[in-house]
C-alpha cells in the first residue's frame, strides 16, 4: 500500500468513527462534508510531520478555512473564515487532518454546551447528562473514541472542566504560549487554545504542535515551541501544593475521596507534598465574571449584520438592524454577558467593577507566584466539583453554572499552564484532578501528568 | 449693552502618519485606491484576527511627541473606545486614553494677535483611523469603504489656548509645517490625512474661568478651520449678548452655508466604555529607541529661522519665508554653498524660484550651482538683472549652464562704450522733445532715457554705464 492510499483509508474510517459518535451531537459538521474534506487532506498531508494522518476535531470558534466557524451562534451560522488560525495552519504543517468542527456553547459562554445555538451536546456515558462546556462536544468525540485528540478553548475552564467530565485529558497552556491568531474571541486576556486528548502523551503532542511564536499575535510570547518531556520513573523531586481553599469542609466527598487517593499515589512515587493557601481563592469566580464579560462586550461588537453572518428581519435603518441581529442572532447567556460586560464598562462604574476586579485579578496572580515562590513546582486541586450534571440543571440558574468553573478559573486569571487528568469514576461517571504548574512551565507538569497517569485507577470508582 | 468677550479655543487634531501600511495590519495605506481593496482579516475585525502594532508608526508618533517637545512615556497602553458604527468593523477603535504615548509638549507660533505665542501640547497618542461611510452615493442607501480604516493616526490635544479663530489658524499652520518638516505626515487636509475637532467656548473679558464648551466637527478644508471657528464663535456671542446661554453639544460645521448644526442625537456617543485592550500588551518603548527618535529629527523650522538670520544675515521675514518649507530651506542653503551672496540668494529664492516652483508642482527646476552662477554673473555685471530672469526661466525649463544660456540667447551684457554711445545716440535723435525738455531742467527723465538704451539694446546694455554715457551725452 502506498502512503497515500493508506491516508486516505485512515481518513475514511476516522469518518467513520465520527460517524458512530453522531448521536451526541459532538461534531457539527455534516457526515457528507466531512468525509469529502478528510478524503481531500489526507494525500495533502506531510508524511514527514509529526502528527502525519494524525485527526483532530477543532472547536467550532476556531477559524478553519475548511467547514464553517459558528462559534455555537445564530449569529455567525454558516459564516466560513477566509484564513486558518495559526493553531490550525500548524496542525496542518504537522501532518494533521482537521477532522470537523466541535460543538460548543455560544463563543465559549458556557459550561454544558446547552448555550449552542445547535443544540447540546451529550454525555458519552449518560445521553441525560452535560458533557460540560464550552468545549464539550471536543471532549465528547475524544471520550467517544471518534479521535484521539481536539482542540478547545478556555477563558475559565472550557477545556479543564468538560475533560474532567467526560474523563479525557484537558490542557490549558500558559497565557501566550499558543497563539490566539484566529480563535475567535471572548474574553481576550484569558483566552487560550486549549488540547483535549485520550491520554497526556496525545493531547501534549497536539499541544507542542500549535505552541510557539506567532507573529499575528502580539499576546504570544516569542518562544519556541514546547518540548515534549519525557515518562519519569518517578515523582522524586517534586514539591506538589495542596492548596486548602481548594479542598473546603463543603467539598463533594466523593471528589475529596479521589483527589485524597491520587495525593497518596504522589506520595507513594517520591514527591513531596506541601499544605499552602491561596488567600484570594474565594473572589475568583466573581472577579472572572466581570473581566471576562467586560471583554466579551467589546469583542463581541463586530457582530452587527452589517458585513458579514445572518441579517435578521425587520431592520429599516441602521439601529434597528444591530438591535435585530444581535437580539435575535446571540442566545440568551451572550446576551447576559454582553450586558453584564457593558455595565461594569460604563463610566460611573468602571472604577467599582472593572478596575476592582483587575487589582483582585493582580492579588490572585501573586497567590501564585507566591506558593512558587516557597519552593512549589505544582499545585493539585480538584477539576471540578461534581462530575457531569444533568442536562437542563442548571440551565435556568446562571450562579450555579459559573459555580460548576470555581476550580479551573483562577489558572485563566493567573495565565497559569494547567491540566486535567482523569482520577476516577463517582457512580459511574468520571472526575478529573488537575496539575496548575508555573508559566511557561509546561514540561514540568507534563512530566507530573504522566507520573500520574500511570498509576491511577481512572476507571475505578473512588 | 453688548459686553465684550473673549474667544477660548482648543484644538484637537488627527494627523495620518507617513507609513506605508496600516496601524494592525500590513495593508497598504495609500489614499486612493479602489473602495474596500486595502483590506485583511485585521482591518476588517473579521472573527479571531488580532492586531499587531507598526513599528514604523510608533517611531514617527514618537518623533512627532519629541517635535513638540513631549515627553515620550516608557510606557503606554492601547485602549479600546467602544462605539457602534457600520464604518467601524470591530466596534471600537484602538486608541489610547489613560496612559497616552506622550504629554506635556507645546508649540510655538506666531498670533497675528499677540506675537510669539505658545500652545500647550496636553497629549498626544496613537490610534487606529474608521472607515469612510458614503452617503451619496447610491440612492438611499450607503456605502462603506474600509480602505482607510486601520490607517495610522496621531491625535494631538491643545490646551484651551487660543484667543480667536485667527491663532487657532496659525497655530495649525505652524503644527503643520513642523510635521512635515519632520517627516511624520504629509498633513493634506483634503486627502484626510490632518483632520481638526475644536472646542470653543466664551467669557466676559476679564474673567478667568472658562465657559461651557461646544466641539465643532466636520472641518475638512485648512480655509475652513478660521471660518468654521468664527461662526462659532459669533453664535455664542449673540446667544449670550440675546440672554441666552451656551449649551455643551457638538456641532457640525458646514462649509456649504457657512454655519454650523447640532449634531443628531444619534450621531453622538455618550459613553465610550474604553479600556485597556486586552490584544495588545503594555506599550514599552526603550531609552534608547526614545533617544533615537530624537536624533532622527531634521532641525525644525523655529529653529532653522533664526539660524538663517544669525548665519545669513537675514531679516525676520526673509528667513520666514526661506524656512517655511524643509525643500525650500535646503535649496536655499545649497545655493549659498555654491557661492551665491546670502541676501541676493535669497531675494531669488524667494522670487523667481518660489514662483516657478508654484507653477511646477513644487518642483525646484534650476539646480542650485546653477542658480548659485546665475546670481555671479549678475554680480559681476555680466547680465543685467532683466536678462538674469530670462536665463533663470530658460534653464528652468530646458536645463543648461546660465554662461551658456546667456551668451546663446545673446544676453551677456555689452559694457563697451563706443556701442553704448552709438545706441545712446540713436535713442536722443529719436526723441527731441524729450531732450528738450531734460536740458530745461526736467532731469527726472533720466531714467526714461535709460529705459529706452535698454529697450534699444534689447537688455544687453550695462544699466550703469549707460547713465554715464548718457550724462555726458547730455551735458554736451
Amino acid at each position: 500500500m502506498t502512503d497515500s492510499s493508506d491516508a486516505l483509508a485512515s481518513a475514511r474510517a476516522v469518518a467513520d468513527r465520527i460517524v458512530k459518535a453522531k448521536r451526541l451531537n459532538a461534531c457539527l459538521t455534516p457526515i457528507k462534508e466531512l468525509r469529502k474534506a478528510l478524503v481531500a487532506q489526507a494525500p495533502a498531508a506531510h508524511p514527514s510531520g509529526v502528527l502525519y494522518g494524525m485527526p483532530v476535531a477543532v472547536k467550532d470558534n476556531i477559524c478553519t478555512l475548511e467547514f464553517t466557524t459558528g462559534c455555537g451562534s445564530k449569529i455567525l451560522e454558516g459564516y466560513r473564515s477566509p484564513y486558518d488560525a495559526t493553531a490550525v495552519a500548524k496542525l496542518k504543517v504537522a501532518g494533521a487532518l482537521v477532522a470537523g468542527k466541535t460543538n460548543c456553547d455560544e463563543f465559549g459562554m458556557g459550561s454544558s454546551t446547552e448555550h449552542s445555538a445547535y443544540g447540546r451536546s451529550l454525555h458519552p456515558f449518560d445521553k441525560t447528562r452535560v458533557p460540560g462546556g464550552s468545549s464539550g462536544g471536543s471532549a465528547a468525540l475524544v471520550a467517544a473514541g471518534a479521535v484521539p485528540a481536539a482542540l478547545g478553548s478556555e477563558t475559565g475552564g472550557s477545556v479543564r472542566q468538560p475533560a474532567s467530565l467526560c474523563g479525557v485529558v484537558g490542557i490549558k497552556p500558559t497565557y501566550g504560549r499558543v497563539s490566539r491568531y484566529g480563535l475567535v474571541a471572548f474574553g481576550s486576556s484569558l483566552d487560550q487554545i486549549g488540547v483535549l486528548g485520550r491520554s497526556v502523551h496525545d493531547a501534549a503532542r497536539v499541544l507542542s504542535v500549535i505552541s510557539g511564536r506567532d507573529p499575528k499575535d502580539a499576546t504570544c510570547e516569542d518562544r519556541d515551541p514546547l518540548r515534549l518531556p519525557t515518562v519519569p520513573e518517578s515523582l522524586q523531586g517534586f514539591v506538589i501544593g495542596i492548596p486548602k481553599e481548594y479542598f473546603a469542609s463543603d467539598l463533594d466527598p466523593a471528589v475529596r475521596r479521589a483527589c485524597d487517593r491520587a495525593i497518596r499515589l504522589f506520595k507513594e512515587q517520591g514527591a513531596a507534598l506541601r499544605d499552602v493557601s491561596l488567600p484570594h481563592t474565594a473572589y475568583a469566580v466573581a472577579t472572572y465574571y466581570i473581566i471576562a464579560p467586560a471583554e466579551a462586550s467589546s469583542n463581541l461588537a463586530r457582530y452587527d449584520g452589517a458585513r458579514y453572518g445572518p441579517r435578521f428581519n425587520g431592520a429599516v435603518d441602521v439601529r434597528a438592524l444591530y438591535r435585530t441581529t444581535r437580539g435575535e442572532g446571540f442566545g440568551a447567556e451572550v446576551r447576559r454577558r454582553v450586558l453584564v460586560g457593558t455595565y461594569v464598562l460604563s463610566s460611573g462604574y468602571y472604577d467599582a467593577y472593572y478596575r476592582k476586579a483587575q487589582q483582585m485579578r493582580a492579588l490572585i496572580a501573586q497567590d501564585f507566584r507566591n506558593a512558587f515562590d516557597r519552593g512549589v513546582d505544582l499545585l493539585f486541586t480538584p477539576t471540578t466539583p461534581t462530575p457531569a450534571f444533568k442536562a437542563g440543571e442548571k440551565l435556568n440558574d446562571p450562579v450555579a453554572m459559573y459555580l460548576s468553573d470555581i476550580f479551573t478559573v483562577t489558572a485563566n486569571l493567573a495565565g497559569l499552564p494547567a491540566i486535567s487528568i482523569p482520577i476516577g469514576r463517582i457512580k459511574g461517571l468520571p472526575i478529573g484532578g488537575q496539575f496548575i504548574g508555573q508559566a511557561f512551565l509546561e514540561d514540568e507538569m507534563l512530566e507530573a501528568a504522566y507520573a500520574l497517569e500511570r498509576v491511577v485507577p481512572a476507571t475505578e470508582e473512588a | 449693552m453688548a459686553a465684550t468677550w473673549e474667544t477660548i479655543i482648543g484644538l484637537e487634531t488627527h494627523v495620518q502618519l507617513r507609513t506605508a501600511s496600516k496601524m494592525f495590519c500590513g495593508c497598504s495605506a495609500a489614499f486612493g485606491a479602489p473602495p474596500n481593496t486595502n483590506v485583511c482579516p485585521v482591518c476588517l475585525g473579521l472573527p479571531g484576527a488580532l492586531p499587531v502594532p507598526n513599528e514604523q508608526a510608533l517611531k514617527l508618533a514618537a518623533r512627532a511627541a519629541l517635535a513638540l517637545g513631549g515627553t515620550v512615556h516608557s510606557r503606554s497602553i492601547f485602549a479600546r473606545k467602544n462605539y457602534f458604527y457600520p464604518d467601524l468593523p470591530k466596534g471600537y477603535q484602538i486608541s489610547q486614553f489613560e496612559q497616552p504615548l506622550a504629554t506635556d509638549g507645546s508649540l510655538s507660533y506666531l498670533s497675528p494677535d499677540r506675537g510669539i505665542a505658545t500652545a500647550t501640547i496636553q497629549r498626544l497618542h496613537v490610534e487606529e483611523d474608521a472607515g469612510k461611510s458614503l452617503h451619496d452615493r447610491f440612492p438611499k442607501q450607503t456605502a462603506i469603504d474600509l480602505n482607510r480604516c486601520g490607517v495610522p493616526l496621531i491625535e494631538i490635544v491643545t490646551g484651551p489656548d487660543f484667543r480667536s479663530p485667527q491663532e487657532a489658524r496659525a497655530y495649525l499652520q505652524t503644527l503643520k509645517q513642523v510635521l512635515e518638516y519632520a517627516g511624520i505626515s504629509d498633513c493634506d487636509m483634503e486627502k484626510g490625512s490632518l483632520r481638526v475637532d475644536a472646542n470653543v467656548s466664551i467669557r466676559r473679558s476679564g474673567e478667568s474661568g472658562l465657559g461651557t464648551k461646544t466641539e465643532v466637527k466636520n472641518i475638512n478644508s485648512f480655509a475652513y478651520v478660521e471660518k468654521a471657528l468664527i461662526v462659532e464663535r459669533d453664535r455664542q456671542i449673540a446667544l449670550r449678548d440675546s440672554g441666552g446661554t451656551v449649551a455643551p453639544q457638538t456641532l457640525l460645521y458646514d462649509s456649504k452655508i457657512n454655519g454650523v448644526r447640532p449634531q443628531r442625537s444619534k450621531e453622538e456617543s455618550h459613553d465610550y466604555r474604553y479600556f485597556p485592550d486586552p490584544d495588545l500588551p503594555p506599550l514599552v518603548l526603550t531609552e534608547e529607541f526614545i533617544a533615537e527618535q530624537q536624533t532622527l529629527l531634521p532641525e525644525l523650522p523655529a529653529k532653522k529661522r533664526e539660524r538663517f538670520m544669525a548665519q545669513y544675515a537675514l531679516n525676520v521675514t526673509d528667513a520666514a519665508v526661506l524656512t517655511a518649507d524643509r525643500a525650500v530651506a535646503d535649496y536655499y542653503e545649497a545655493v549659498v554653498h555654491a557661492g551665491a551672496e546670502t541676501k541676493s540668494a535669497a531675494n531669488w529664492v524667494m522670487t523667481e524660484v518660489l514662483a516657478d516652483s508654484k507653477d511646477h508642482g513644487e518642483a525646484l527646476r534650476v539646480p542650485p550651482g546653477a542658480l548659485a552662477n546665475l546670481i555671479g554673473l549678475v554680480r559681476g555685471g555680466t547680465l543685467s538683472h532683466q536678462a538674469a530672469k530670462r536665463v533663470f526661466a530658460e534653464v528652468a525649463g530646458r536645463g543648461g549652464e546660465p554662461r551658456n544660456v546667456a551668451e546663446a540667447l545673446g544676453l551677456v551684457q555689452v559694457g563697451d562704450t563706443g556701442v553704448l554711445a552709438g545706441w545712446v545716440t540713436e535713442v536722443l535723435a529719436a526723441h527731441p522733445a524729450e531732450v528738450a525738455r531734460y536740458k530745461n531742467g526736467e532731469t527726472k527723465l533720466q531714467p526714461f532715457f535709460v529705459g529706452q538704451v535698454m529697450k534699444v539694446s534689447r537688455g544687453k546694455a550695462d544699466p550703469k554705464l549707460v547713465q554715464r554715457v548718457l550724462e555726458e551725452k547730455l551735458a554736451s
